[in-house]
């Protein structure tokens, strides 16, 4: 049956050689024909100034980076975590480790979150949250650290906690909500209470999710204190951890202090009360381990459940793939560290697609935006990359490209190295604002999964035409050099500093060229801090920072868990002509 | 000497069984006209296990078609798989099964077999079942039915012995079984002496008596397993030598009164009065001796007109080098091979002939003596524990591989059989030759160290341990070896220096198995992502893909100390996923820095993991009994059982059902559980009745052992529900003993 097949494909190929002309041998049209015409060139001179600079200033980077993660993958401090253990309990990470099928990956979302956000740590934002497979299903795990401030909800935490239930409310990935914690963070509950996207919204979501059949699943591992009581409560199912685990509107404390009513914490709100009395609680577990195995089992007795319509729509899919021609690692020395250095955004992609092969679309027509076809860890892929500031044929190549994609549900993603659109009066005057509404139209919404990874700047209105935070990408990283702010702080201290004089002109106050600019390099130095990757993704303006190295197989474990939903169809709205 | 020993073997190996049969054959042909025997075309073998399958294999070869019985506990065995029929003949007790002659004999009718092979115990060894045979027209492959009375009746035994010369061990043998006359009896012979029931054999019901107080205890329990096993009671006394060895006498005789014997065995080695290790020939006696006691075993056959094979056990007292009749076991020895293996010849092979009438095919001068064997009877039993006997599922079950005639494997059972409680728990028997004693020895220790057997405990490490220790490897045996180097055997735990590297040992193997299980997992899992869901495939990338940090996995082995149960340890191992697919496994009190290592699988079970710079292959068995995931690793002569526990309790959330499982059983001091699976034959106090510690309670019996337990400490006993002919299971609540 082979042997037919390929003499079949030989004796196709031998036609063409004829038809083309071509006087070569078959084997070397088969080359030729394999060898897609799209891959990409190595594009590094690696004795340049350029690349040795690059890599030296990311390798501090990254090893700033690494030590702040291995701060937060401490947890809450050495005695906190000894006394955690003394209780039996692990710590959440090793709680979803014992969770995920063994040999699965799990990928951690906003591992800094909170960094330097307080005047004290939060490590992780007390909260770990990422997706990883059970039982060969892709779930998001969003576990409590007890370790850290007793795995209470700070603005933040409650800020990630909501920012995973979006993603698995979007990629319908079953949730598993692994839950130890104290509530609210009462001090701060003004930031954590009454708004919209507060606390309530956690259990908002888990109905609305549990409504389009998406499993709510909860394992109460340790404490779940008034508000947090309902995350079980909520739950579709739930776990309770014998003398761990308790559930209660109010603790021993507080019932004293209102009925004078002496009880033990166990007695009032333990496994055996909820699973046997209350019925709050589904499935006694013996010990912590035992609680976790139950977990696995929910999901695996899940079975098609969420799973409305064939979610492997994806069916253009390669087992397997070929890795890129070119190192990996050297996307490290590829990130420019000064931001006004420009380089060929297709060194990037050649690391990061399937055997480096690219198929660009609209090459030759605005060419400060590259745009072609790719496949990453096997999965189609539209890619968006920036090579430049975006001209009105950038723009209008953008939106056509993103058209293309969206009729043929390929996955998006854009490579963010953006400082705006092209200002000026020709520019303005070929109507650049039209042409970027319509990228940004397009972008809006495009109803296939998009996903951002900001390799460079984020400048500006570049920031919403590549699919910056508020386009709503189903997963966005950002590398460690990343800058995202309006415009660059430069720009900002001369507009700035423009008002202010004329401010002060108006009050008569003469500016003295010190006192301007001690007032340009205060503003440099905001922008400077508010700008730089740590400053967004301690707020949640992402996903998480991510070693350059790595985004391939981010990207890849982003579209696969992007998939795990039905197609939906794309409707543009008025695009102006 | 040795070259031509050599010389001799191979010619024997290539040809011996072409060349005895063609003796046979024209031998018998010139005696058929004597006899009117129908020759054996279809055989029965009367037994179960290792030796029914041996038989066959032997039958087989000959192109005489088999026929096995089996129990239903036996069903699925491989001695039933092995025949071309089978028989059920009754449920698992043997009583009622392998024990019952007349559904035996109906199948052998049934069936069309004109003889019945009754392999060694059960019947082997009645006569009344020899008669059967006879009485309806099928073959006994075995001695006349006489000779087996005359033997089995150990009294008798001795008396004719006595008369043809053969030198005896100074006792009673008496009819007379009056209590006070044998206790005045033992006085005459003088302490310590022997009690041993008259029929029978294997050490069931022996009992050492060393002081007059202790007489009447073991007298009675001596009567009431003799009448548990055989069914006859009478007992007889003996003067019990102190530093004794057990030498053996192979003989065999046909039906014309030629009787030889095909040299001596050494079967010294013992615990619970039963063998375990046996070699052929005895180690450090003279060539006089020899032939000495051989001509002793062939004068003890012919005064009783022995024929077909028999086994004339002597003991030897070491201190004066003289040796007095024990017995004749009138059958086919568990340890025959060790015999085969020194004459190449086939012992099966001349019953079945002998059987049909044959002459011997040799002359006792053309009997060849080559090389050394030894055996080993790997057993299901619980060495710390006294060797109790032991029951459960050979979940991974993978004997030596056998790659020369120079090692013999014989066994009755596969992997995924049952060692139930209901017969000997002995699962293999390894057979090795060497050249010389020394040669032999170096390839016993190495196929010890090959032999898996996971799911029930062995005697594999301590067999190990003995054929290691120096003592044995100069040949110094007796039968109070082990009690001897007890020390040495059993591990000391003074010893802090072994004890240590012991542990080590242990820790390493830990972190092997914890690498070969992290492998075994990533082959799985290449194995099902090749299968549907591919999409989801990327997400069980080799490494597993971690954000900044690596992939680490946790767990916690327990070490199953197979010397000292109670001593086992808890190993916290994290396997830490290395970018290059190595693992870093750290262990607690390792060396801090962690240990590198690559691992690869083979296929199956095997793997080849290097770490240290080392490279070894590594053998790996899980698997999962109650909630528990058991991890057997073997690498070079080190095999460690470890277990896992897997979170995955099945049991309900009542606190009460929690208290009555084992754990927490047994680690009450005053309850007491069963120490093994098995019948409560006695039950000596009744509930709620005032104890004293170290009193009898009850008495169970497993495998036809009995076994006293005892109270633990004195006060009341509570709880004891178990009555006379119950079946209690292993670890299961007996009664406890709570204070005043």
């Amino acid at each position: 049956m082979l042997r037919v097949v390929a003499r079949r494909a030989v004796s196709s190929c031998s036609e063409l050689c004829s038809k083309s002309g071509i006087p070569s041998p078959i084997d070397q049209v088969f080359h030729r024909r394999h060898l897609c015409l799209g891959v990409l060139p190595d594009g590094l001179d690696r004795s340049s100034e350029f690349f040795s600079g690059n890599s030296k200033a990311m390798e501090c980077l990254l090893s700033e980076l690494q030590t702040h993660v291995e701060k937060v993958l401490a947890g809450g401090g050495e005695e906190v975590v000894k006394r955690n253990r003394s209780r039996n309990k692990l710590l959440p990470r090793e709680r979803i480790d014992r969770l995920l099928d063994p040999g699965s990956s799990f990928l951690e979302l906003s591992q800094l979150a909170g960094h330097n956000l307080y005047e004290y740590s939060l490590p992780s934002a007390g909260i770990i949250t990422g997706i990883g497979a059970v039982h060969g299903r892709l779930c998001m795990f969003v576990a409590n650290d007890p370790t850290v401030k007793g795995g209470t909800y700070y603005p933040i935490t409650v800020k990630k906690h909501l920012r995973a239930q979006e993603i698995a409310a979007q990629c319908k990935l079953p949730c598993i909500y692994l839950v130890d914690s104290g509530g609210a963070f009462l001090p701060k509950q003004a930031e954590v209470f009454p708004d919209k996207d507060n606390f309530g919204r956690i259990f908002y979501n888990q109905a609305i999710m549990s409504a389009e059949g998406i499993p709510q699943i909860a394992l109460v591992l340790g404490s779940c204190t008034a508000g947090g009581a309902y995350i079980p409560a909520m739950a579709d199912e739930s776990v309770m951890v014998k003398g761990n685990g308790t559930i209660f509107l109010a603790g021993p404390p507080l019932v004293k202090a209102a009925t004078g009513e002496e009880i033990s914490a166990e007695d009032l709100g333990g496994a055996s009360v909820h699973c046997k009395t209350s019925g709050v609680s589904d499935y006694f577990a013996q010990d912590e381990l035992h609680g976790l195995a139950l977990g696995r089992n929910i999901v695996k007795n899940l079975h098609m459940a969420g799973k409305t319509e064939n979610i492997n729509t994806f069916q253009n899919v390669n087992s397997t793939y070929k890795e890129p021609l070119y190192d990996v690692k050297e996307l490290r020395s590829i990130a420019p560290v000064d931001l006004k250095q420009a380089f060929d955004i297709r060194s990037i992609i050649a690391r990061i697609v399937d055997g480096s092969e690219f198929d660009e679309f609209k090459k030759l027509y605005g060419t400060t935006l590259v745009t072609g076809f790719a496949r990453i860890l096997g999965q189609p892929v539209g890619i968006i990359g920036n090579n430049g500031i975006l001209f009105n044929e950038s723009a209008l190549k953008g939106a056509h490209f993103i058209e293309l994609c969206t009729q043929r549900n390929i996955p998006l993603v854009f490579l963010q190295n953006i400082t705006g659109f092209m200002v000026g009066s020709r520019s303005e005057a070929n109507g650049i604002a039209k042409s970027g509404a319509k990228m940004v139209m397009a972008v809006s919404c495009a109803k296939v999964p998009k996903i951002t990874i900001i390799v460079g700047g984020s400048f500006g209105a570049g920031n919403y035409a590549m699919c910056g935070r508020a386009y709503s990408p189903n997963f966005m990283f950002l590398w460690p050099n990343a800058r995202i702010s309006v415009m660059g702080g430069a720009q900002a201290a001369g507009v700035l500093s423009q008002i202010e004089k004329a401010n002060k002109k108006k009050q008569g106050i003469q500016w003295t060229k010190e006192e301007e600019e001690r007032f340009k390099e205060k503003v440099v130095e905001a922008y400077e801090r508010e700008g730089s990757s740590y400053y967004s993704t301690a707020r949640l303006w992402d996903d998480g920072i991510i070693d350059p190295a790595d985004t391939r197989k981010i990207v890849g474990l982003c579209i696969s868990a992007s998939f795990n939903r039905p197609v939906e169809d794309t409707k543009y709205g008025v695009f102006r002509m | 000497m040795a070259l031509m020993a050599a010389i001799l073997r191979r010619k024997l190996h290539g040809g011996l069984f072409l060349n005895s049969s063609r003796l046979f054959s024209t031998e018998s042909s010139s005696h058929s006209d004597k006899r009117t025997l129908q020759p054996i075309e279809k055989i029965l073998i009367a037994n179960r296990g290792e030796i029914a399958c041996r038989i066959m294999r032997t039958a087989k070869r000959l192109g005489i078609r088999t026929v096995a019985v089996y129990s239903d506990a036996d069903k699925d065995s491989l001695h039933v798989k092995s025949a071309d029929e089978a028989i059920l003949i009754g449920p698992p007790p043997a009583r009622l099964s392998y024990l019952n002659a007349s559904s035996i004999v109906e199948a052998a009718i049934r069936t069309g077999a004109q003889a019945i092979h009754p392999g060694y115990g059960f019947l082997s060894e009645s006569a009344a079942f020899a008669e059967l045979c006879e009485d309806k027209g099928l073959t006994f492959v075995g001695p006349p039915s006489s000779a087996i009375r005359d033997m089995g009746d150990k009294s008798a035994s001795k008396r004719i012995m006595g008369a043809a010369g053969v030198p005896l061990v100074p006792g009673y043998h008496g009819t007379e079984q009056d209590i006070e006359v044998m206790k005045a009896e033992a006085e005459k012979i003088g302490y310590p002496i022997l009690i041993k029931p008259t029929h029978g054999g294997g050490g069931k019901g022996m009992r050492i008596v060393k002081s007059p107080d202790e007489f009447v205890d073991s007298f009675l329990g001596a009567q009431r397993e003799a009448a548990a096993s055989f069914g006859i009671n009478t007992i007889l006394l003996e003067k019990y030598i102190t530093q004794p060895r057990h030498i053996e006498v192979q003989i065999f005789g046909d039906k014309y009164g030629n009787v030889l014997h095909l040299y001596e065995r050494d079967c010294s080695v013992q615990r619970r009065h039963q063998k375990i290790i046996e070699e052929a020939p005895a180690p450090n006696v003279t060539n006089d001796f020899r032939s000495h006691v051989g001509q002793a075993a062939v004068s003890a056959a012919k005064a009783v007109r022995y024929h077909n094979a028999g086994t004339v056990e002597f003991i030897v007292d070491t201190v004066s080098g003289q040796f007095y009749f024990m017995e004749m076991n009138t059958r086919l020895q568990v340890e025959h091979p060790v015999t085969e293996m020194i004459v190449s010849q086939d012992l099966v092979e001349w019953q079945i002939r002998v059987a049909n009438g044959e002459p011997l095919p040799i002359t006792q001068a053309q009997v060849p003596l080559s090389g050394h064997a030894f055996e080993a009877r790997i057993y299901a039993e619980n060495v710390p524990r006294g060797f109790l006997p032991a029951t459960g599922v050979l979940h991974h079950y993978h004997p030596v591989t056998v790659s020369s005639k120079a090692v013999r494997v014989e066994t009755g059972v596969e992997e995924g059989d049952t060692v139930s409680m209901h017969y000997d728990p002995m699962i293999a028997k390894l057979v090795v030759w060497g050249e010389n004693r020394a040669a032999a020895l170096i390839k016993l220790k190495d196929c010890l160290s090959k032999f898996q057997v996971a799911g029930v405990p062995t005697n594999i490490n301590f067999l190990q341990k003995l054929a290691n220790h120096g003592a044995f490897q100069d040949g110094n045996v007796e039968t109070h070896f082990i009690d001897h180097y007890k020390d040495d055997l059993f591990g000391n735990p003074n010893n802090l220096e072994l004890e240590k590297e012991a542990f080590d040992n242990v820790k390493f193997s830990a972190t092997l198995a914890a690498a070969c299980l992290c492998k075994k997992e990533e082959s799985i899992l290449k194995e099902n992502s090749c299968g549907s869901n591919s999409s989801l495939s990327i997400w069980y990338a080799r490494p597993p893909f971690r954000v900044h940090h690596h992939a680490r996995r946790n767990m916690v082995l327990e070490w199953e100390n197979e010397d000292n149960s109670s001593s086992s340890k808890l190993l916290p191992i994290s396997v830490i996923y290395q970018h290059d697919g190595n693992y870093l496994i750290e262990m607690e009190d390792i060396s801090s820095r962690g240990l590198n290592v690559n691992a690869s699988h083979l296929h199956n079970h095997y793997f080849t993991v290097e770490a240290n710079g080392v490279r070894m292959t590594v053998t790996l068995a899980t698997y999962v009994k109650d909630g528990t995931e058991h991890i057997h690793v073997w690498r070079g002569s080190h095999h460690h059982h470890f277990r896992q526990k897997l979170g995955l309790e099945l049991t309900d959330d009542d606190e009460t059902c929690h208290n009555t499982t084992s754990e927490s059983a047994s680690q009450s001091p005053d309850s007491v559980v069963a120490p093994m699976a098995g019948l409560v034959v006695k039950v000596l106090v009744k509930d709620g009745g005032n104890v004293v510690e170290g009193q009898p309670i009850l008495v169970l019996e497993a495998m036809k052992m009995e076994h006293v337990v005892k109270a633990p400490l004195s006060g009341f006993v509570r709880g004891l529900q178990v009555k006379v002919g119950e079946q209690v299971s292993d670890h299961s609540l007996l009664f406890s003993v709570k204070g005043e």
